[in-house]
């Protein structure tokens, strides 16, 4: 609703403060109050502010596989574009910027893998199998396959 | 505990009013008294003008759904306690046209729930006699047969005030408590309505109209459940057409 | 291009490219974004790097890693440009930035790992 305004007690004089100047009405049918949605509409509430930061994590995934095409090409370009790369990849903004990319795709992560229960209902034996059951392997899964991608990297050589 | 609570209800009366606005109003503060004892309280001793729905006062009709401090609730199952030493804001559920006062237009949300055949399809029609259910097969549904339209759901929902096509969460829900019915053979029937940009593909999962729930039927759930069976249905329409007219 | 016949293909791309980016891009940024320029780790040489993309598995790896979270890059930020701006009107401009750019960025992630 747009701002209410506050009337003081109830008052029985028909010359009310809100009066408009006729009713406008189609006959039967009352005039329907409907308000439009502000484009701040997600600010009203904290639960909606998370969900449109949830939503924003998309741009990170979209950075992040930039980052990596980036890296790719340089690896395909040559050792002097390498290290270009390299060296662009430490200056303070990129750095900043990285952090920021990297918060938001844990928030990926972690609420993807969170909601992943809901959509699959496992029923064993008749009951429904917890959701943690089902969200705790894709954890795990997440874990390991983070450890096998540093340890490749760190060992490789 | 203080005598007295304030609440501010919304006012509006389409002769009168372009929009609506605050009217305070001094109610007791009984422990036992719930948002709808206050708002009878108004009517019977205060201001007869005031106009709500309610009915059961119990929490199974569905008719007492406004917006409370901001949040989507039933009248009948929030206590004035919860909310002192107040003041309480008592203002229409969300996302539906204002009739009048404290009661909302609810035609679309009919048409709709209409839309998705919510009932029993069998090709036996109804006429074969007893259907025979285990409690297992119970089971899987009988959540989303709680419902009771009471439309907290669609005032949680940003979807439902952004989009005044999208099918909403309550709907949905029911047509998944169908699908999933052992007794029903209308799946397929329902599919055109739901797998469809102005059905569950509208959803992104904000979860609010979960979280609103009176009798914890999860739609949020209710609908991503759906979502996997329709993109299976749509995959293997896609990658093998024959057959699957 | 957005009709009941083809939503189901965007959300499961939608779903893949999540569960791949949930799994896998974490973890690089941190590494190639993060560790490896403020000198936590020491990365391999350019000559080992190079030897380790020449693996057909490792281009395979890298190209879906490349691709699929930007299909659901495209799908989750359709439908965040349509709630949070409201811009339903643009409808069909939005989708053709959004999965045109999943698609630049897939073609252009077959091509390096062709030319490695």
């Amino acid at each position: 609703m747009s701002s209410p305004r506050q009337a003081s007690a109830p008052t029985a004089s028909k010359t009310s403060v809100h009066s408009s100047p006729a009713p406008i009405y189609t006959e039967f049918h009352p005039r329907w109050y409907r308000p439009p949605i502000s484009t701040y509409w997600w600010l009203g509430k904290w639960a909606y502010v998370k969900f449109i930061l949830r939503e924003l994590s998309s741009v990170a995934v979209a950075w992040t596989v930039a980052l990596t095409l980036y890296q790719i090409s340089a690896l395909v370009r040559g050792p002097a574009a390498y290290s270009r790369f390299a060296d662009r990849m430490s200056s303070p903004v990129m750095i900043a910027v990285n952090v920021v990319a990297f918060a938001f795709l844990l928030l990926h992560s972690i609420t993807w893998f969170n909601l992943a229960p809901k959509a699959m209902v496992v029923r064993v034996g008749g009951r429904r199998v917890p959701g943690l059951l089902i969200s705790g392997p894709q954890f795990l899964a997440w874990i390991a396959a983070s450890a096998i991608i540093i340890a490749i990297v760190v060992m490789w050589r | 505990m203080a005598q007295t609570i304030t609440l501010h209800v919304a006012r509006y009366s389409p002769e009168r009013d372009t929009e609506p606005y605050l009217q305070p109003y001094e109610v007791p503060l009984k422990e036992e008294w719930v948002i709808l004892d206050a708002l009878n309280y108004i009517k019977d001793k205060l201001d007869g003008t005031l106009t709500f729905r309610w009915s059961c006062r119990m929490g199974i009709c569905g008719s007492c759904g406004y917006t409370v401090n901001n949040e989507p609730k039933l009248g009948c199952a929030a206590f004035l306690t919860q909310y002192a030493p107040g003041p309480i804001k008592i203002e229409p559920l969300r996302n539906f046209p204002v009739v009048r006062d404290l009661v909302v237009e609810v035609s679309e949300f009919l048409e709709k729930l209409k839309k998705v055949k919510p009932w029993l399809i069998h090709e036996d029609g109804n006429e074969a006699g007893e259907y025979l259910q285990t409690p297992d097969q119970l089971e899987e549904f009988r959540q989303y047969s709680m419902c009771i339209n009471c439309l907290l759901c669609y005032a949680a929902c940003p979807i439902a005030g952004l989009d005044p096509v999208f099918i909403g969460p309550a709907a949905l829900a029911l047509a998944h408590r169908y699908n999933k019915d052992s007794r029903d053979q209308g799946s397929a029937e329902r599919m055109a309505v739901l797998s469809h940009p102005e059905g569950i593909w509208g959803c992104t999962f904000v979860g609010e109209c979960t979280k609103v729930c009176p009798k914890h039927v999860d739609p949020a759930g209710a609908i991503q459940q759906y979502k996997l069976t329709a993109a299976i249905e749509g995959m293997k329409q896609f990658l093998m057409p024959w057959g699957q007219r | 291009m957005v009709n009941r016949e083809t939503e189901p293909i965007y959300w499961t791309l939608f779903s893949a490219g999540g569960v791949v980016a949930a799994l896998f891009l974490p973890v690089h940024l941190f590494l190639f974004g993060l560790a490896a320029p403020l000198g936590l780790i020491r990365t391999p040489a350019y000559s080992s790097m190079l030897q380790l993309l020449h693996s057909p598995i490792t281009r395979l790896y890298l190209f879906v890693l490349c691709s699929l979270p930007l299909f659901h890059f495209a799908h989750r930020f359709r439908y965040t440009l349509y709630d949070g701006l409201q811009i339903k009107h643009l409808n069909e401009v939005v989708f053709a930035c959004c999965y045109g750019l999943a698609i630049a960025g897939t073609m252009a992630a077959g091509y390096l790992l062709l030319k490695l």
